[in-house]
């Protein structure tokens, strides 16, 4: 039963810390609960989806298929996190003011809302389709269901949900002044993350050349499947021994993001931009 | 602006599929799972060259191929197969596990 809750947990987190992150990021912006809801339904429908067309989705593109899905949602979701962060350079200001009770209402906010649902849908099909294979592999196991193991996985989704809540309650307690700026910077690593988790389903689908593999070895030191690893590995993207293509696509998405929200903040009426800075 | 981001989009993901490199032919090794077990649970393989594991899943349900020490990862769907190619690796031994029974599917692949 342990078992199986650390293996849903694992999963559920990573999907939950970035729900918990964009949910945060996206404070004050009108009708965001729906969206979120609708980003989550929809990504848990496209979960089973994935999961019942696991066998077809591998023999697509003479094999490598699953990695091609893979790094397509990855790839997807990193563009999306880097076109909201972009928004909320320019946007920030109004939503912190906003968030005060003063300001205007915003007016495209619903593209944003959009990207938003997108994200959050993507990161609970990734997620959790590999959660449903593993739920049905125990249901459907030889000799009948494992009661106790699906008791195991329903509470590894409950910890994950509540971890990802957590931060979300934490985050919200962060001052307003520095808002926007902690969020913009967790997504702005998750987006980094992604884009390394990326390269390496193309390495392994002998798409890109590894570099250097590894190019650092750090399991005997933090392993990824520790409980720090394993949390790193969610918000940030640590790896215990990544190859070197990863860092490239981590760091090149880091920068050009970054190099993003400076540009389109310094483009912001000079009134906006004191709350945001 | 979005539609010129789809576009771009679009032709790189082309490019991707059209780019699909002819697979060498690389050195060929076959993982069976039956039992939620591997067979074998040590499979040695030449250093410094890339090599095609080929994991058949006799098992009736899914399969997480999974190791930190390979770098690899990938589903397997119960009773068909997956190809994943590793390396090239240096000598030493690199473990694996099928992610989704941890306890009993466990394995190796030494590299000479």
């Amino acid at each position: 039963m342990f078992a199986s809750a650390i293996i849903v947990f694992r999963e559920v987190l990573e999907a939950a810390l970035i729900v918990g992150i964009i949910a945060a990021a996206t404070r004050g912006i009108p009708g965001r609960n729906r969206w979120l809801a609708a980003g989550i339904g929809a990504g848990l429908a496209g979960a089973a989806l994935v999961a019942l067309g696991t066998e077809r989705i591998a023999a697509l593109a003479s094999g490598i298929g699953q990695e091609l899905f893979n790094a397509a949602v990855l790839g997807i979701a990193v563009v999306m996190l880097a076109w909201h962060n972009l928004w909320m350079s320019s946007h920030g200001a109004t939503l912190a003011a906003e968030a005060r009770g003063v300001g205007s209402q915003i007016r495209d906010g619903r593209r944003e809302l959009s990207v938003l649902l997108i994200v959050v849908g993507l990161a609970v099909l990734r997620e959790g389709s590999e959660t449903v294979l593993f739920l049905y592999g125990i249901a459907a196991a030889d000799g009948g269901a494992s009661w106790p193991m699906l008791a195991g996985g329903l509470a590894g989704i409950a910890a994950g949900i509540a971890v990802g809540y957590t931060l979300y309650a934490g985050l919200l307690r962060i001052p307003l002044r520095w808002f926007f700026t902690a969020t913009g910077v967790l997504v702005l690593f998750l987006a980094a993350g992604m884009a390394s988790q990326a390269a390496r389903f193309l390495i392994q689908a002998d798409l890109l050349p590894g570099l250097a593999t590894p190019l650092w070895d750090t399991s005997a030191v933090l392993p990824q499947a520790s409980m720090v690893g394993t949390l790193l590995r969610g918000l940030v993207g640590y790896e215990e021994r990544p190859a070197g293509m990863q860092i490239v696509f981590y760091v090149l998405v880091f920068l050009a993001i970054a190099a993003g929200m400076k540009w389109m903040n310094t483009g912001t009426p000079p009134g906006h931009k004191t709350a945001a800075s | 602006m979005r539609r010129r981001l789809f576009s771009v989009a679009a032709l790189c993901g082309l490019g991707l599929v059209l780019s699909l490199p002819a697979v060498a032919a690389d050195d060929e090794f076959k993982l069976v799972i039956q039992d939620h077990k591997f067979q074998p649970t040590e499979l040695v393989v030449p250093a410094g060259k890339k090599v095609k594991l080929v994991v058949e899943n006799r098992d009736a349900t899914p399969e997480e191929f999974e190791s930190h020490a390979l770098n690899r990862e990938k589903v397997i769907a119960g009773k068909s197969s997956a190809t994943i190619l590793i390396g090239p690796l240096k000598a030493g031994r690199y473990e694996f596990v099928g992610e989704y029974n941890e306890k009993t599917a466990k394995g190796a692949i030494v590299v000479k």
